[in-house]
């Protein structure tokens, strides 16, 4: 999607003006001095690692937060000394959706636009505009709570957008969300700075930030990088390389990459890897590698997350201390995850309807799908947090019905909402995980000691995991999955929103582990991540539509002038082609 | 304050928003309609009927170690009364281990030499009553009925020959004494306290811990706002749940109100601003469910039930409970109600109980006030 | 199930720190109850002191004055207020600034000295018929002292009942009192405690976890009475040791039985607090079930009311109250020798309900894993 053109009008005056702003708590800043501006008509993206200062900086412009010194200007208001001018003027949507879940989709856009002043004859069009822009006409009734991750960031951006605001402040309005939506999303946001609205979009997907008109990349509270996106990657012209179709594993030849002192990024994009070189860097390490591998090399245009991680010094290197730790994987069967017509009803309600498919033992596959496809249902039988309808799920050859206890000490789970003991502290959450799964004596003081090590963990052992920043969360999380060292690996959502870096991290310990011999089931938003995959199986409507490796399933969306398309266009397309499908002929009455 | 905040700090409008959105809220959560409602009635029904502190059919055992007519004639006296159920024995041995069981609360022995007692002059006890002392309670009713049967047996046998001195005692507004008719109030006082300080603080700290406070707190309405639109609906809820437990009491357990309807709503909305006040102060200190309920119980639930003066005497409590008693809304909430239900309009009681109540309402308010801002640094 | 798996010892610690690791948490759960047994101790009595009185004495004569001057000298009365006309009394007591007015009539000392029956008559405020009931035989003994002295026996009152308190000679109210908070505060930690605990997990999405690990229902469920054990258990013999040292309430039952009585009390209110937590999905639904659960059963627990007084069906539903059976065990012990028949008596019904509660619970969690 091309940037939205700057009206040259509403661009000279800025929507946002901060200067000098720092911003303290107790004895860490979490902005420092930060000056930039803001203007109307435009997307500004607003990225950086976890703990950049992001959400700090929101809060200050949605005057929710009082700088320490410096100051914020909306719209030539002082967010201190105006503040209740700031409300009227700004719309925010919250990190945490500020929905009322047990409120339906009408009551909490009711609340918002009441809470705005608004009145009420004039809203009935508006709400009708919004309704149809958000497609959640069919389901005003519905409790908020009853919402899919994509329905409810849309309807929270709904509630933001009620007044017709002149500042619009979304923090982090991607996570969770699947491709559709996503696009949804972007619609309405397009809309609004069409109509010169100034839009800020916090985000730790850089693809997202890739599509904005102006980034601020923050880092440690001050912004690294302020301007249009094309500026950071045109620094990185013939720098960004892909090793396509090489004779080895695709993650060695990665791991390798990333070991190399020349090459600062990797990751694999379907059968290829592509790398980033360092700054200055020559080629001939990165040649004498895809010589040596049989691979083609050939330089791809550079992408924003490139500069991002070049800015920030490069991503983790190719080793995972993890996967090293790991004695190789023995399963007792081949396929390591089996379902055979798995069904799963909900009342009327079918989420999970026939599925079947076969993992082998040391593979990596992914389930995607839109909101509400019946990935989490069908994630959840395999699991054994659900029972079948009808249809069998077996983990490692044992039927998840009958063996029980057994079946479940083969598998590692990592819960898309995290599952830490918020009462507990780090150290203490491992020591449950390790003794849950029947860790002892010296072995269990052994593996704690070296995840600690591995996932850093040293600094916080202390800490509660509510107060740690969002990446080492997902650290932990995985860490207490990967305690028992299980053959079968369950994440569901990983590294939603997680920052870049933390996400090279999270996938270099998978691959790892994967060339161990363990079986990893993954479930994500995140189109880069399905690229990941050895193969993908795509949900729809409760039932599979797609499954195969992730280079065919984008071959089967190239049509139509799409000649290289993303995993992201291929699952547009591969949804877009069941519905209209459906269209032609509705297989059954919905019920 | 800026300048620029002269606007009025009170939209209606957007005070009735939140209050919608609380009201559904409440609608919708079954164990909040579980404590407003189902609660006082369960409450009303134990103290209606089981709960009663009127002493009727106590179990107690009756030695007859004497065969006389005299002694036979005692014995029947006992049988008798309604305020004993006894059970006759030869021996004290047979009725011993029922006293240490609990099964019995007290033995009354009409000794082996009864008759002679009876004719001597010397003063001596006609009989002995042993009680259960670990209910002290039943033993001291238990011991004063047992003297009671025995002094009216006495004078049923001789008439006066000297005039003797008695009490006639009267009990207004509750003549015969019904002990549902005092506890009735007690129990709307506890179950308001619930309403207005436990859930309020459940709420609030809810509202912190599910990340909506953020979403409101980013929209125009003022924290007075804010305030109010939250606590509006809990007042109504805690109005309505004591018009419903006043009118169960009236129409089915027969409490009589003798005071006006518009007192008893006018008071119950006095106790209900410190009782909500109270509830958001510990939203401001706690934000967390658990340790919110533990504080509203201290501080809100249990001296509502103890130091309110519903069961104990606060004229008997020692000085610095006393004292700290003035501080308890329940106080004044429980003597205002006892007032309006059996004695009626006694506004010289009510209009002070309803001034006290406003006055610890309004320090509330004032410290919820300095502790809230409009923003998350705090 | 394998006691000594560290699944389960991993569970139980959890269950702990998840209660005991915050220090706020920690205070609320120990702080209140120790203030509340030291204030309700002192605060829950049934002695009657420190009372005002009205007096409106009509009589001119001697004995109208002397019984005015027995009433100011009474230790329970604060003040004795003169009352000059029949309105002024009710004024008095509609403000409730007495509790009783004592009206004595211009014929008072004239009856007397006729040798006639003299009547005093004696308002009581019926709203308060509970301490009113107590003046009246506090009255009643002063009315006994001025008649001996008019039938010329002053001092020499014939009592013609020996009447003998076995287990508290002098009816000492805290011996009552502080033994039945020990039960009824330990009862309300260890319901919130267990209540919360799934309840928690749930809403917070740790129950998940829990099912996706190796652990079976038995040991989820014994893990989380594990805490409320040692907690409940702490709590309650730290009451007695209170109650023993502290108040110096004679025990003079078996401590070891006491204890046993303890435990499985707990067990039975942890296995009611399991299935709270069972059906509620939310902390605030688990709490206020609490209290929807907790009050009445206090109530009902032959505390606050004989459980003979209540109607015969009432009667039947203590029985599934604990604490109706603990609190017999517990204020025997402290004060009756209760022997171990009648310990056993009032224990197996304990057990009954604790077997009830935790199948239910157990059941509860496997219905969940399937």
């Amino acid at each position: 999607m091309s940037a939205t053109v700057p009206h040259p009008e509403t661009a000279r005056v800025a929507a946002v003006e901060i200067a000098g702003l720092t911003k303290r708590f107790g004895h860490t800043e979490a902005l420092r001095s930060l000056t930039t501006n803001i203007y109307p008509g435009r997307l500004t993206g607003l990225v950086g690692p976890d703990g950049a200062g992001k959400t700090t900086l929101m809060r200050l412009m949605a005057g929710l937060l009082t700088p320490s010194s410096g100051t914020v200007r909306v719209l030539g208001f002082d967010t201190v000394r105006n503040a209740e001018r700031i409300s009227e003027l700004a719309g925010y949507m919250p990190q945490r959706f500020g929905l009322y879940e047990d409120l339906s989709v009408m009551e909490n856009l009711d609340l918002y636009a009441q809470l705005r002043g608004l009145e009420s004859d004039a809203l009935k069009e508006h709400f009708d505009r919004l309704l149809t822009f958000t497609r959640l006409g069919p389901f005003t009734a519905r409790l908020a709570g009853r919402l899919s991750g994509g329905m409810k960031q849309k309807l929270g951006l709904a509630c933001a957008l009620i007044s017709s605001p002149r500042l619009l402040l979304l923090d982090e309005p991607g996570v969770g969300v699947d491709p559709v939506s996503r696009q949804d999303l972007w619609r309405m946001v397009h809309a609004q700075t069409a109509e010169g609205v100034a839009v800020v979009w916090a985000t730790a997907y850089l693809d997202e930030a890739e599509r904005c008109d102006t980034v601020i990349l923050l880092n440690e509270g001050q912004a690294e990088f302020a301007g249009p996106p094309g500026e950071l990657t045109a620094t990185l012209t013939q720098r960004s390389l892909s090793l396509s179709h090489p004779k080895q594993d695709r993650r060695v030849v990665l791991s390798r990459a990333l070991n190399l002192a020349s090459i600062c990024d990797g990751v694999i994009q379907g059968s290829s890897v592509r790398v980033v070189l360092r700054q200055g860097a020559g080629r001939d390490e990165i040649d004498g590698l895809a010589n040596e591998v049989g691979a083609e090399i050939v330089p791809v245009a550079p992408r924003f997350e490139d500069g991002f991680i070049d800015l920030l010094g490069g991503g983790p290197g190719g080793t995972s201390a993890l996967a090293e730790s790991m004695a190789p994987v023995t399963l007792r069967s081949d396929l390591a995850v089996e379902c055979r017509e798995l069904t799963r009803r909900f009342g009327d309600f079918v989420a999970a309807d026939h599925v079947s498919f076969q993992v082998e033992k040391g593979e990596i596959f992914g389930l995607l799908g839109p909101n509400g496809a019946g990935k989490s249902t069908t994630f959840k039988m395999l699991c054994g947090l659900l029972k079948p309808t009808a249809g069998e799920a077996l983990v490692a050859g044992l039927n998840l019905r009958t063996a029980t206890s057994d079946a479940k000490s083969q598998l590692g789970y990592m819960a898309q909402k995290f599952s830490l003991y918020g009462l507990l502290s780090v150290q203490q959450n491992l020591e449950f995980s390790a003794g849950v799964y029947g860790l002892t004596g010296a072995a269990k003081r052994t593996r704690i000691a070296e995840m600690i090590e591995i996932f850093h963990l040293q600094g916080y052992l202390k800490t509660s995991p509510e107060d740690l920043p969002l990446g080492y969360k997902q650290r932990l999380a995985l860490a207490c999955a990967v305690m028992h060292q299980p053959p079968v690996l369950f994440l569901d959502e990983p590294t939603s929103g997680v920052d870049p870096i933390t996400r090279r991290e999270f996938w270099t310990h998978i691959n790892g582990m994967v060339r161990k011999g363990v079986t990893v089931l993954v479930t994500t938003h995140f189109m880069d991540e399905a690229e990941y995959c050895d193969r993908v199986a795509l949900m729809y409507q409760a039932k599979m539509i797609a499954l195969d490796a992730p280079d065919a399933l984008k071959g089967k969306a190239a049509t139509g002038g799409r000649e290289q398309p993303s995993m992201e266009e291929a699952f547009i397309h591969l949804i877009e082609s069941v519905d209209a499908a459906y269209a032609a002929a509705p297989p059954r009455a919905v019920a | 304050m800026s300048v620029g905040a002269r606007r009025s700090d009170l939209d209606l409008r957007r005070v009735l928003a939140l209050s919608r959105k609380e009201s559904l809220q409440i609608i919708r959560d079954p164990s909040v309609i579980l404590i407003a409602f189902v609660l006082p009635i369960v409450m009303l029904f134990l103290f209606a009927y089981a709960v009663s502190l009127d002493i009727k059919q106590v179990p107690i055992g009756l030695v007859m170690e004497s065969d006389g007519a005299e002694a036979q004639s005692l014995a029947a006296a006992f049988a008798a009364t309604r305020y004993f159920a006894v059970t006759p024995a030869r021996d004290r041995r047979e009725v011993v281990g029922d006293l240490l069981g609990g099964r019995l609360r007290g033995i009354v022995v009409i000794p082996q030499d009864f008759e002679q007692r009876l004719a001597s002059h010397v003063p001596q006890p006609l009989a002995q009553v042993v009680t259960d002392g670990t209910q002290p309670n039943t033993a001291s009713f238990v011991a004063a009925y047992a003297r009671g049967v025995l002094t009216g047996w006495q004078a049923s046998r001789r008439s006066p020959r000297v005039g003797t001195l008695s009490l006639e005692p009267r009990f207004w507004f509750n003549p015969e004494i019904e002990s549902r008719r005092f506890l009735v109030p007690g129990a709307i006082a506890v179950v308001m306290t619930i309403i207005g300080t436990l859930l309020t603080a459940l709420v609030v700290a809810r509202e912190w811990e599910r990340g909506t406070m953020e979403a409101i707190m980013s929209t125009p309405a003022t924290v007075a706002e804010i305030i109010v639109g939250k606590l509006l609906p809990y007042f109504a809820l805690g109005l309505s749940a004591t018009f419903f437990a006043t009118l169960v009491a009236v129409t089915v357990f027969g409490v009589p109100l003798r005071g006006s309807w518009l007192t008893l709503i006018a008071l119950s909305s006095a106790f209900l601003f410190p009782a909500l006040g109270q509830g958001l102060l510990i939203s401001t200190v706690a934000k967390n469910q658990f340790i919110a309920a533990q504080v509203a119980v201290f501080s809100g639930f249990l001296p509502a039930f103890l130091l309110s003066g519903f069961l104990f005497e606060i004229d008997s409590m020692p000085a610095p409970i006393r004292a700290f008693t003035y501080v308890v809304p329940a106080r004044y909430f429980v003597s205002s109600l006892q007032t309006v239900f059996l004695a009626g309009d006694v506004w010289a009681l009510l209009l002070p109980n309803a001034a006290a109540l406003v006055a610890i309402g309004l320090v509330l308010f004032a410290l919820v006030r300095a502790k809230s801002h409009k923003t998350l640094d705090g | 199930m394998n006691w000594r798996s560290p699944r389960l010892t991993a569970q139980i610690r959890k269950e702990l720190l998840s209660v005991l690791r915050d220090p706020k948490a920690r205070f609320v759960l120990i702080g209140p109850p120790v203030f509340q047994l030291l204030i309700f101790s002192f605060a829950a009595t049934l002695d009657l002191t420190n009372v005002d009185i009205a007096v409106y004495n009509r009589d001119a004569g001697r004995w109208g004055y002397e019984l005015v001057a027995r009433l100011g000298a009474a230790s329970f009365v604060h003040r004795l207020r003169q009352a000059r006309s029949s309105d002024e009394i009710r004024g008095m007591i509609d403000r409730r600034e007495v509790i009783a007015a004592i009206v004595i009539a211009e014929s008072f000392s004239g009856e007397i000295g006729a040798l006639r029956p003299a009547k005093v008559q004696v308002i009581f405020d019926g709203r308060r018929a509970n301490g009113a009931q107590i003046l009246l035989g506090y009255l009643n003994t002063i009315m006994g002292g001025l008649n001996a002295e008019l039938s010329g026996q002053p001092g020499a009152i014939r009592e013609s009942l020996a009447v003998r308190h076995w287990f508290n000679p002098n009816l000492i109210y805290r011996w009552f009192i502080v033994p039945s908070l020990g039960g009824i505060l330990v009862m309300f930690v260890t319901l919130l405690v267990t209540s919360l605990s799934i309840a928690r997990e749930r809403e917070l999405g740790t129950f998940d976890q829990l099912l996706v690990s190796p652990c079976t229902p038995t040991e989820i469920i014994v893990a989380k009475i594990v805490p409320a054990l040692l907690i409940g258990t702490t709590l309650g013999l730290f009451m007695a040791t209170a109650g023993i040292f502290g108040f110096r309430i004679p025990f003079t039952g078996s401590f070891p039985l006491l204890l046993a009585s303890l435990l499985l009390f707990i067990v039975s209110i942890v296995g009611i607090g399991l299935m709270i937590s069972s059906v509620c999905s939310t902390q605030q639904q688990a709490i206020l079930g609490t209290f929807t659960v907790g009050v009445p059963a206090v109530l009902m627990s032959g505390f606050a009311t004989p459980v003979e007084n209540m109607p015969r069906v009432l009667q039947w539903l203590a029985q599934a109250i604990p604490l109706k059976h603990y609190l017999i065990i517990l204020q025997g012990s402290f004060l009756k020798a209760l022997p171990p028949s009648e310990i056993f008596a009032h224990a197996w019904p304990m057990a009954v309900i604790a077997v009830v509660t935790l199948s239910a619970a157990t059941f509860f969690v496997r219905g969940k894993l399937q």
